[in-house]
């Protein structure tokens, strides 16, 4: 199977280790992976900012560049939600019929990660080891507007070792918010250090997220506390084996 | 002044400082935060248990969506057929475009009867166009009758929620204003006790005003008949007591047909309160002789609801039936309460109907106040798409920063209008991750992480640290790694 990886532009700046663990872990599944030199950003900081005249290029930019590619992989629930949610919307309103049908073609093709592992390749189990006590936060764009689901639990309960502690309040927004996390940073913190509590109190090692922006917030917060706790993106802890260990990436 | 009205909050949309202000004082009162957390807490877990046990919900929650929107696409003629009902019943309707002239109309009825005192049933829509001031300036001594808003109004406090709106207050501070407003020096904290109270002030309200003032929950075309659902009986007081009643309601308070309502009260009750069936459903048509007011008036109020209407995209704001289930949801509004929205109405609801009803010259933070989480979608039980009108009132927001030059010199306008440009080619972006690579180098410290930014960035690193950027982005390894076999099992061994 061929699948076309869009990194997203603040993994591919910020985290890309990520992006590393869903080659290693993907190519161990026997997907052939490509990539898109001219790939950047889906728009998603413009568009939630109300620069909505900056997301249409964004958008139009992305369906034009994967119109060919046989299915895209993005392991960033809120990049994919802005492609399904936004996306129908931003290309309706510039009302251009071929980029309407490119759209129109693309969109079933666009899987985020645990969806491309589950749904696509039919696989929880994908081989992983990594012996540590995990939480699993189920960020807002994963739980509403993707439906992941169970996908990301039965992922995590295949995987040898690990050792899942369920998190308190786990539909609860932890304050990222994009740039709402600077426009109201005070409100913003607010919601983080209730958030921070209830992962803290799971008595977890590692905060784990299928989205490095609630993963960056979670994990700014835990760094500025000394809260002895890592954030780690779940491609990695999937990607992770006894040969490979996770903290190879880090 | 902001610190000033922060403290006592300006609920008038036009004078109250941006969200992010408003809300520090909340921020730092750990009192009020509770009191918030604790009620919305509460009310979330009793609606998460009525909602669960209804299997047909989702089909209850499409078929309320679908009567809202039938009735705001038809509005016009359903008021018009409201009103014809209403006069044939023996009410008078009038109609009011802004909240100057429904104030005009109140205050003439109210001269027509004599009245110098008038009693009132809960209503969020004469809170919107700041009735009690208006009238105790013109001299009429307003007495609220919902326990929630006597406890306010003796307390001089503002609605900090739409359906609870004195959620912020703890009954030890319900007793404090009760002993210092009604001289009960021994009043106790016993909610029977601050009860038995609350009925004691009123009873003789009740007997003695005969004049009131309501809103309404619902108005039904095919009848002319008005609907108010409340908890605890004094509306009812209100409606069956008095000679006259006056009724406000917005216009986008119409349903076509009776049967309508066993939609909707279903709906509402669980998203409200919670409640299988909210205590007391009042529903009265014009009037009867005998029986209950015998002189019925309804204003029906404007108020920028028809220019909300006119927008496609906005236009569902207006299918909301008040039950505030999208601020009990909000992760926002449980941290901040209601008055850093600055307006009667908070929450999520708020932060889309405010600035609207303000034609966008007021209240333009109120969009950028959401985390766009969803939760509020998911809760409505008329289906509002809260994110997405949010969104468009923030790109509205944005078009006016386009003309405004101030837009040079603020670093996120900047920024966003920079990053747009860099996004456009792979090349520039890939150079300017170069650049902020070299740049942010600066600011990280031997941990490799930044625990201090300037300008915009502080807004991040003032309870948050940054990891430093990576050597080497994604991309760069890509292009490093150079073309691999097709993938074999085997690999993972390597």
């Amino acid at each position: 199977m061929r699948a076309s990886l869009f990194i997203t532009c603040y993994n591919d700046t910020l985290y890309p280790e990520t992006g590393r663990a869903v080659v290693s872990l993907l190519e161990r599944l026997g997907v052939q992976l490509e990539f898109h030199p001219k790939q950047t950003c889906c728009g998603q900081m413009h568009a939630n900012t109300g620069f909505r005249g900056e997301a249409f290029s964004q958008a139009k930019r992305l369906v034009r560049l994967y119109q060919d590619t046989e299915t895209v992989v993005i392991p960033s629930s809120s990049c994919v939600a802005m492609i399904r949610d936004q996306y129908p919307g931003l290309i309706e309103e510039l009302g251009n019929d071929q980029l309407r049908r490119e759209f129109a073609a693309l969109l079933p093709r666009v899987y985020e990660l645990s969806e491309f592992l589950v749904d696509r390749l039919g696989v929880e189990d994908v081989g992983a080891y990594f012996p540590h006590r995990v939480t699993y936060h189920a960020s807002c764009h994963g739980v509403r507007a993707l439906h992941l689901g169970e996908r990301p639990y039965r992922l995590l309960a295949k995987v040898r070792g690990l050792d899942l502690a369920a998190l308190p309040n786990t539909d609860r927004c932890c304050g990222f918010g994009g740039t709402f996390s600077v426009k109201n940073a005070e409100v913003s913190s607010a919601m983080l250090a209730v958030k921070l509590q209830d992962v803290v109190s799971t008595g977890a090692e590692f905060c784990t997220a299928l989205d490095n922006s609630c993963l960056m917030h979670l994990g700014g917060a835990m760094h500025r506390q000394y809260a002895g706790m890592k954030t780690i993106h779940m491609a990695q802890i999937l990607a992770s084996t006894e040969a490979m260990p996770a903290e190879g990436f880090l | 002044m902001s610190q000033a009205a922060a403290i006592h909050p300006v609920l008038d949309p036009v004078l109250a400082p941006p969200f992010p202000q408003a809300a520090l004082p909340v921020l730092r009162n750990p009192q009020l935060r509770k009191n918030v957390a604790h009620a919305i807490d509460v009310i979330q877990a009793k609606r998460a248990r009525l909602v669960a046990e209804k299997t047909d919900w989702q089909e209850l929650r499409a078929a309320a969506s679908a009567i809202r929107t039938h009735a705001l696409e038809n509005l016009g003629a359903y008021l018009e057929e409201f009103e014809t009902r209403c006069t044939a019943a023996g009410g008078t309707v009038h109609w009011a475009a802004d909240a100057d002239e429904a104030r005009r109309i109140v205050l003439d009825l109210l001269r027509e009867e004599n009245a110098s005192d008038v009693i009132k049933i809960k209503t969020m829509t004469s809170a919107e166009i700041q009735l009690n001031p208006h009238l105790e300036a013109a001299g009429v001594n307003v007495f609220e009758t919902d326990l929630a808003e006597i406890i306010l109004q003796l307390g001089e406090e503002e609605p900090s929620h739409i359906v609870v709106p004195a959620l912020h207050i703890n009954r030890s501070q319900v007793r404090e204003i009760f002993a210092r407003r009604m001289g009960l020096k021994d009043l106790s904290d016993d909610p029977k006790a601050l009860t038995a109270a609350a009925r004691t002030y009123l009873r003789q309200k009740f007997l003695s005003i005969p004049t009131a003032i309501s809103g309404a929950n619902f108005l039904i075309a095919e009848t002319g008949g008005v609907s108010v659902v409340e908890s605890e009986g004094n509306g009812r007081m209100c409606l069956t007591l008095p000679r006259t009643m006056i009724t406000l309601a917005g216009i986008e308070k119409v349903l076509p047909r009776f049967k309508d309502l066993e939609v909707m009260l279903q709906v509402l009750a669980r998203s409200a309160t919670g409640e299988r069936m909210n205590p007391y459903t009042s529903l009265w048509t014009g009037v009867t002789p005998g029986d209950g007011p015998q002189r019925f008036h309804v204003i029906l109020l404007d108020n920028g609801r028809s220019s909300i209407l006119s927008k496609p995209k906005q236009r569902q704001t207006l299918k909301c039936i008040r039950c505030a289930a999208c601020m009990n949801a909000c992760p926002v509004y449980r941290q901040t309460g209601g008055h850093a929205y600055g307006s009667v109405y908070p929450g999520p609801i708020g932060a889309i109907l405010t600035p609207q009803l303000m034609e966008m010259h007021h209240a333009q933070s109120l969009p950028f106040a959401s985390s766009l989480c969803g939760a509020c979608y998911e809760v409505c039980p008329v289906k509002i798409n809260i994110p997405e009108v949010l969104l468009e009132l923030r790109s509205q927001v944005v078009n006016q920063e386009r003309k405004d030059f101030g837009r040079f010199v603020d670093p996120m306008y900047m920024g966003l209008r920079i990053a747009n440009l860099l996004f456009s080619r792979a090349w520039l972006f890939h150079t300017s991750q170069l650049l902020g690579r070299i740049g942010l180098g600066f600011f990280t410290r031997k941990d490799g992480w930044i625990h201090s930014l300037p300008s915009v960035g502080s807004k991040w690193t003032q309870t948050r640290d940054l990891r430093g950027l990576p050597k080497q982005t994604f991309h760069g390894w890509w292009a490093a790694r150079g073309p691999q076999p097709s993938p074999m099992p085997s690999r993972e061994a390597k």
